[in-house]
């Protein structure tokens, strides 16, 4: 990992940082296999220079851009999120990056554009969880637009301070902090603008138990387990879940009309 | 010299079989001093708990046919033993779901078990595991006619059906693990059936 310049962090958050040894082992990131530790053991198999992202869809200036220049283009910030799995359990993360809206404004989408598709680098022979069809691949994710162009969703290059982890998504995520964290979609190579509603993995797979939204609700259960609560890593006992992970006031606004119960 | 030596072979199997039944326990705890209960302890062990409990059932079932096909009657000496084990990691399973993942928190326990099958299917097991290791003990077995005995005991075909059910609808999409385990139970199963049926073609006695 390599140091970052950025802008400190100016959204304080009066809870603990959870340890990097627990950011960086205990991750969610199927394609280096299904158990929390896989990836910390596998993930170091992928290249992440050089890499591009591929821009396209209803947008003005579609095109491949590489990662450097981005990083390059884009001041970087810190921003220190919690992080809400669907699984129940969560993290307080010093994320580093740059607001997906930069991005956005930079290549112009059109006025079609509803929807920003999302997709995840697809090579066996790098992540070795793609060799079984545990889901489909690549892994797919999306926003819509508005959710996209929110200043607090954000295109994450690192965390602590240094460039992310392979594990973590290395070299560029998503970090959308009022969803749970598989809408975060890792590693991404493509961007795409779209004027109708993208398919999402997690939904493709199960869509009884995994809304397109991904909104973290208490008040709606995953099917198998109750949202109400969580277990913040690091600790013992559970902490209630807040209504869009707490950020409620920043992003409720977007959803004003749709009908909450559908909001996961 | 081997007056000495005849009863020394029993015990050391013994505390063998004692020591590698106690053994994920061991190692549960070790790794507990250790810090090696990855990031989410709770869930760790609450999982290794209930995939032990699952293992023990399947040795169970497997102690029977090694003993009767393998030449080695003398494992069934320690079948009550390891479907103890099993009856063991079940219970520290469940009470780690109650006291730890949960914290006696019963209007939600109740509500868990209620609405999501899973919760359901492991609960039931575990209430039909209760009585068998009840009737485990040498008292309480000898009220029992062995029939009957024997006839309850068939109860562990289906908690270790239930087993499986209970893991294969809580997992999230990755479906391999719980699938072997179906494969290996539905296998033990399967293997009795020549004996079922030797069973009944022999005259009654």
């Amino acid at each position: 990992a390599t140091a970052l310049r950025f802008r400190p962090n100016r959204m304080p958050i009066d809870e603990a940082r959870t340890p990097l040894d627990d950011v960086t082992g205990y991750n969610n990131f199927y394609e280096f296999g299904t158990g929390k530790e896989d990836p910390a053991k596998y993930a170091g198999m992928m290249r992440t220079r050089p890499w591009t992202i591929v821009v396209d869809g209803l947008c003005d200036r579609p095109g491949r851009y590489a990662i450097d220049d981005l990083i390059k283009r884009f001041p970087l910030e810190e921003r220190i999120y919690r992080m809400r799995c669907v699984e129940a359990w969560s993290m307080v993360i010093p994320w580093v990056g740059f607001p997906l809206a930069s991005l956005i404004k930079a290549v112009g989408p059109r006025s079609g554009a509803k929807f920003v598709a999302f997709e995840t680098l697809r090579d066996p022979r790098q992540m070795p969880g793609q060799r079984s069809s545990v889901i489909q691949w690549p892994y797919r994710e999306g926003l819509r637009l508005d959710e996209a162009l929110h200043p607090l969703t954000l295109l994450a290059v690192g965390l602590y301070g240094q460039t992310l982890p392979n594990q973590n998504g290395a070299p560029i995520r998503l970090v959308v902090p009022w969803k749970y964290g598989f809408k975060g979609i890792k590693s991404i190579v493509r961007i795409r603008f779209t004027d109708r509603r993208p398919q999402t993995s997690w939904q493709m797979l199960a869509p009884r138990e995994y809304g397109f939204y991904g909104n973290v609700n208490p008040a709606v259960d995953h099917p198998r387990w109750s949202q109400a609560k969580e277990r913040r890593i690091g600790e013992f006992f559970r902490r209630k879940t807040l209504p869009f992970n707490g950020y409620g006031e920043q992003v409720a606004g977007l959803y004003r009309g749709l009908d909450p119960r559908q909001l996961y | 010299m081997a007056a000495v030596k005849r009863p020394v072979r029993p015990a050391l199997e013994s505390a063998l079989v004692w020591l590698l039944c106690a053994a994920p326990l061991l190692l549960i705890l070790w790794w507990g001093f250790t810090g090696g209960l990855t990031a989410n302890p709770v869930e760790f062990v609450l999982r290794e708990l209930g995939l032990w409990g699952l293992r023990f059932l399947c040795l169970t079932l497997a102690v029977t046919l090694l003993a009767r096909y393998s030449g080695m009657p003398r494992l069934m000496r320690f079948r009550r033993r390891i479907g103890l084990w099993a009856f063991a990691y079940v219970t520290l399973h469940l009470l780690t779901y109650l006291g730890v993942a949960h914290e006696f928190d019963w209007a939600e326990i109740a509500t868990d078990i209620a609405k999501r099958p899973y919760i359901t299917i492991g609960m039931g097991a575990f209430a039909l595991l209760v009585p068998l290791a009840v009737t485990s003990a040498d008292a309480v077995r000898r009220k029992l006619k062995p029939r009957s005995w024997r006839r309850l005991h068939r109860l562990v075909y289906l908690i270790a059906a239930l087993g499986v059910v209970h893991y294969f609808l809580l997992v999230k999409a990755d479906t391999r693990s719980p699938l072997l385990y179906g494969a290996i139970v539905t296998a033990l199963l399967a293997a009795r059936i020549p004996s079922w049926t030797g069973a009944r073609a022999r005259p009654a006695r």
